[in-house]
């Protein structure tokens, strides 16, 4: 911690990162939009971890929430829409030494980057992905997302949503070789820290949703959970999400739910009621991609040259 | 088109002799149902004749099925060799000798224009007793009707002879075929069973072995019962020069690799596939790693993913892959990543023809993306330059700070010819960046007001933290919507174009620098039109060919070149409105893709010739079409 070595060397103590490292431009999102707590969040994850600003690639997709990248004072890749984590996953494939952040909203990950959802996954690269999720399209105003509660008025359905929305727990629950899902509401501060903290901590994909505020589009997303927090439920756990009495207080409805247990996790995710909120699931034995993709670096030139030799003389005549 | 092989060829049937016959080159074909070996046995017999000096190209004939039914036309599979006393640059044009399995295949190929009168058939003859009447009518009439069009049929008891050695004829009898083969133009004994031997290596000794006595069997059967014996003599004595042997894709890998490329990352797709499979098979002796993708857009996204990252990448696929992959190529100019993305071209649009070639994606690859995104486009016109283009391509990438899309096709994809071994230089394969702090005072594109062009931060460079985006961006790479922001910066990725071609000569006509006509071409033609060209120019016509393998940016020099012929057209095999046509005139009429290119490049009017039939153009084929051309011409 604090990275601190044992030798107290000067260069070390010289990084010290303060909140400030982390900072990147200002944030534009509109005042009350639950992003800003979730940046405040990942600054706060990357200081207490003393993340080398220069070894941390914050990546996001197109959207309000997929601004995030702007706005951390690490290298960044704001990429196109829905395609956040395919060039995470790049990132990663050939760079383990790179500590690895996706930020993406609903539409970006569950409607054109589905696909990508999916398979990113199964791949369980180490690295965070925060699903900001407002139930909305924001930034190019208020169309239906997945994730649009059933009768919502939006631009594309003014007269109200007409599927019932879908589940994004249930789904990243049921792909093969996921490792980590949790849920947090991004107005409760310490929850969120400790969530964040626990994803980024884990090896493998730490698939974090964002119940997010959008007073702009989607006021009504959020609000009834804010209002009736007891239409959550908190899940706890000596393996789940460490929490204090202060946060356990505020919520009305508790479960304790251990997160390997993932048939359970399956019928909490489902549970249309009553909103799970911690760690749902956990696996610390699922495969990681990266420890396929990314063998071979040490390879050196010479190593190169007999490999591309060996490989001419099999076609030599 | 009457070479004066051909009638030589004809003469030999004619008289039946005994008398080795010398030849400056052959055209073989090997066909059969599907299953049945008829491409192993053509490699085999390629490589060998390779190994002998004999200029050497071989192309597979693909079933239009993946199940075709036996004895169907449709079913036709095999390859075809050709071999000659010089240096073979494609598949020339009718075969003159055939092995087939059975009589059927033999129908698509003529269908295809394959055969002419005169090309030697050498037929397995077990259909005519076959049990059923259907089969045994099927085959007399085939036999018949192949003969009245003056195909040389001869009925031979090849699976008779294989039953002797095999219970399983139909997976011994190419390697019997090609004892025949080797018998009749003289191939090296010992290279042919150690070659065999290679080929069956990983399937242990007693199957080599079966193999080697079935090619000997073949062997000892046209010696007593086939009456010719052809000589092809080698073009080169100076076996000394190291050779390799390879098809296009599988040069692609090889290139993949001695770019040094450590990752690859890609999506199923014919005909690029196969590549990807090479590179599978040996990249981690590299240390590379293969990714593929759940799609062609997530493949070209992890590729730009681990470039940013500062590790080289690649994504290889066809044209339907680079349509997927088209908003991400996008994002690698604006952001100026570079990035290798391998376009093996087939039929197309849609799905069209995806094992047949075709050069269609030329406009798509430069200009198909959103927004003006100039990019660099280069195409490799030998197996040979399917390797060394990817070097080229890699170096191009990262010194332009650029996408490169490299296209080749599927006629060099699955083609195979020796060319010279590469030298593997360390420089070609070396890492590209280094680690080291980065100037903080250096934006992260520090654009050069002249060439545009600017070094690039790694992540794990201190100092260099940018966020890279697809919005318009300033020097520090802030977001920025001002129009003098959008101007400037467009202004510097095409200036990056401008930079590259002043570092480029203007392309060296293949004949004379002047002339009556001056055909343009790119891509895998170029052998089979310079060809065509040389046949025209021995004939006394002023006919030049010029090749070109940059095509964004476009070489330079090609107005001067232009304006000292009379007329310049291009020939390619993309789809062209054909003059004749109804209501096709000089205002409807839709070029040529390069033909496109060059008229707006250079405001002559360039003329076209091209169509889409699927396969390679022949030497013949050009040479008709030219002929015709300079007639009409000189009119
Ligand atoms: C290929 C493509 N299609 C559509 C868009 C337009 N677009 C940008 S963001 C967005 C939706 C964003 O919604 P979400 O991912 O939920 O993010 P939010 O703004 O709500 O944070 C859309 C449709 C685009 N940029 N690119
Ligand atoms: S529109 Fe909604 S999501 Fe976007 S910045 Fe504003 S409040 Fe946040
Ligand atoms: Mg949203």
């Amino acid at each position: 911690m604090f990275g601190l070595k044992a030798d107290w060397s000067l260069e070390v103590f010289e990084r010290y990162f303060t909140l400030g490292n982390y900072a990147g431009g200002e944030a534009r999102w509109c005042p009350g939009c639950g992003d800003l707590g979730v940046l405040n969040t990942v600054h706060r994850v990357m200081r207490d971890a003393q993340m080398l600003p220069e070894k941390s690639v914050v990546v996001s997709g197109i959207g309000c929430s997929s601004r995030l990248p702007h706005y951390v004072g690490t290298y960044g890749l704001h990429g196109l829409h829905g395609r956040a984590l395919p060039l995470a996953n790049g990132v990663k494939s050939r760079r383990p030494d790179l500590d690895v952040w996706v930020g993406t909203g609903d539409g970006d990950c569950f409607s054109i980057g589905a696909g990508h959802w999916i398979h990113a996954v199964r791949y369980n690269m180490d690295m965070v992905v925060l699903i900001f999720d407002n139930g909305i399209y924001g930034l190019t105003k208020k169309q239906t997302s997945p994730t649009t509660p059933i009768g919502a008025s939006t631009n594309t359905h003014p007269t109200g949503a007409f599927l019932p929305p879908l589940n994004p727990l249930t789904i990243t629950l049921g792909i093969t070789n996921v490792s980590f899902v949790a849920q947090v509401p991004d107005w409760n501060p310490p929850l969120l820290y400790e969530t964040i903290k626990a994803a980024h901590q884990h090896k493998g994909t730490g698939f974090v949703r964002i119940l997010q505020r959008c007073p702009v589009f989607s006021p009504d997303f959020c609000k009834p959970y804010q209002e009736n927090p007891e239409q959550m439920l908190l899940l706890t756990h000596e393996n789940g999400i460490p929490m204090d009495p202060g946060v356990k207080r505020l919520f009305p409805e508790h479960q304790e739910h251990d997160p390997q247990n993932w048939v359970e996790a399956m019928e909490l995710a489902r549970d249309q009621v009553k909103l799970p909120v911690g760690l749902l699931y956990y696996d610390p034995d699922a495969a990681v991609y990266n420890d396929q993709s990314a063998q071979g670096l040490d390879t050196t030139n010479e190593e190169k040259l007999t490999a591309l030799n060996a490989a001419l003389d099999r076609f030599a005549i | 088109m009457a070479t004066p092989t051909g009638t030589e060829t004809a003469s030999v049937i004619e008289g039946g002799f005994k008398q080795p016959v010398q030849l400056d080159e052959h055209i073989i074909e090997i066909v059969s149902d599907s299953g049945e070996g008829a491409q192993k046995c053509g490699q085999t017999f390629g490589s060998i004749s390779g190994k002998m000096g004999n200029g050497v190209w071989t192309v597979e004939i693909i079933p239009a099925e993946i199940q075709p039914p036996a004895r169907s036309p449709a079913g036709a599979s095999g390859i075809r060799i050709r071999l000659g006393c010089r240096y073979m640059t494609n598949m020339g044009d009718e075969a003159d000798l055939a092995v087939a399995f059975n009589e059927q295949v033999l129908y698509s190929r003529i269908a295809n224009g394959a055969y002419k009168e005169g090309t030697i058939v050498l037929l397995e003859n077990k259909w005519a007793t076959d049990p059923q009447e259907e089969i045994r009518e099927a085959y007399a009439t085939a036999v018949g009707e192949f003969r009245n069009n003056g195909l040389i049929v001869h009925e031979l008891p090849m699976e008779e002879e294989c039953l002797k050695l095999t219970s399983n004829p139909r997976k011994g009898k190419n390697m019997f075929a090609l004892g025949m083969l080797a018998q009749i133009y003289a191939r090296d004994v010992d290279k042919c069973l150690a070659e065999i031997a290679q080929t069956f290596s990983r399937k242990g000794d007693k199957v080599i072995q079966a193999n080697q006595d079935l090619f000997n069997a073949g062997c000892a059967f046209a010696a007593e019962q086939i009456e010719y014996h052809f000589r092809v003599p080698p073009y080169t004595t100076d076996m000394s020069k190291p050779t390799i042997i390879t098809s296009g894709n599988q040069a692609v890998g090889l290139g993949v690799m001695a770019a040094g490329m450590e990752l690859v990352s890609m999506y199923p797709i014919t005909p690029a596939t196969s590549a990807s499979h090479y590179v599978a098979e040996v990249f981690q002796n590299v240390g590379g790693f293969i990714h593929q993708a759940e799609d062609e857009i997530a493949a070209i996204s992890f590729a730009i993913g681990a470039s940013y990252a500062g590790k080289t990448a690649c994504t290889i696929t066809s044209g339907p892959g680079v349509a997927l992959k088209t908003e991400m190529i996008g994002l690698a100019v604006m952001a100026e990543i570079p990035l290798v993305i391998v376009d093996v071209q087939r039929g197309g649009p849609a799905t069209g023809l995806p094992t047949k070639v075709e050069q269609a994606d030329l406009l798509s690859a430069i200009y198909g993306a959103p927004g003006d995104a100039p990019k660099v486009v280069i195409a490799a016109a030998t197996i040979e330059e399917c390797l060394h283009f990817v070097i080229l391509a890699r170096k191009l990438a990262e010194a332009f700070r650029t996408p490169v899309i490299l296209l080749t096709d599927a006629n060099l994809a699955t083609g195979v010819q020796p060319y010279p071994r590469p030298q593997i230089k360390e420089e070609w394969f070396t890492a590209p960046v280094d680690r080291s702090a980065w100037d903080e005072h250096v934006p992260p594109y520090d654009w050069d007001p002249e060439t545009g062009l600017s070094p690039r931060p790694i992540p794990g460079q201190r100092n260099g933290e940018y966020v890279l985006t697809g919005l318009s961006h300033t020097r520090r790479s802030k977001v920025a919507y001002d129009s003098d922001t959008n101007q400037v910066t467009h202004k510097m990725r095409s200036r990056k174009l401008a930079a590259l071609l002043k570092t480029l000569k203007p392309p060296k006509v293949h004949g004379d620098d002047e002339g009556d006509l001056l055909v343009v071409g790119w891509g895998s033609t170029m052998g089979a039109i310079e060809e065509a060209i040389d046949h025209l120019r021995e004939d006394g016509k002023r006919v030049s060919y010029l090749h070109l393998r940059f095509l964004s940016p476009l070489e330079p020099g090609l107005k001067e070149i232009f304006s000292r012929f009379k007329k310049v057209m291009t020939v390619e095999i993309n789809y062209s409105d054909d003059l004749k046509d109804p209501l096709i005139d000089e205002e409807s009429r839709r070029y040529a893709q390069l033909a496109i290119l060059l008229r707006a490049k250079t405001l002559v009017d360039v003329d076209c010739w091209s169509v889409v039939y699927g396969h390679p153009l022949q030497p013949g084929m050009i040479y008709k079409v030219i002929s015709d051309r300079l007639k009409k011409q000189n009119n």
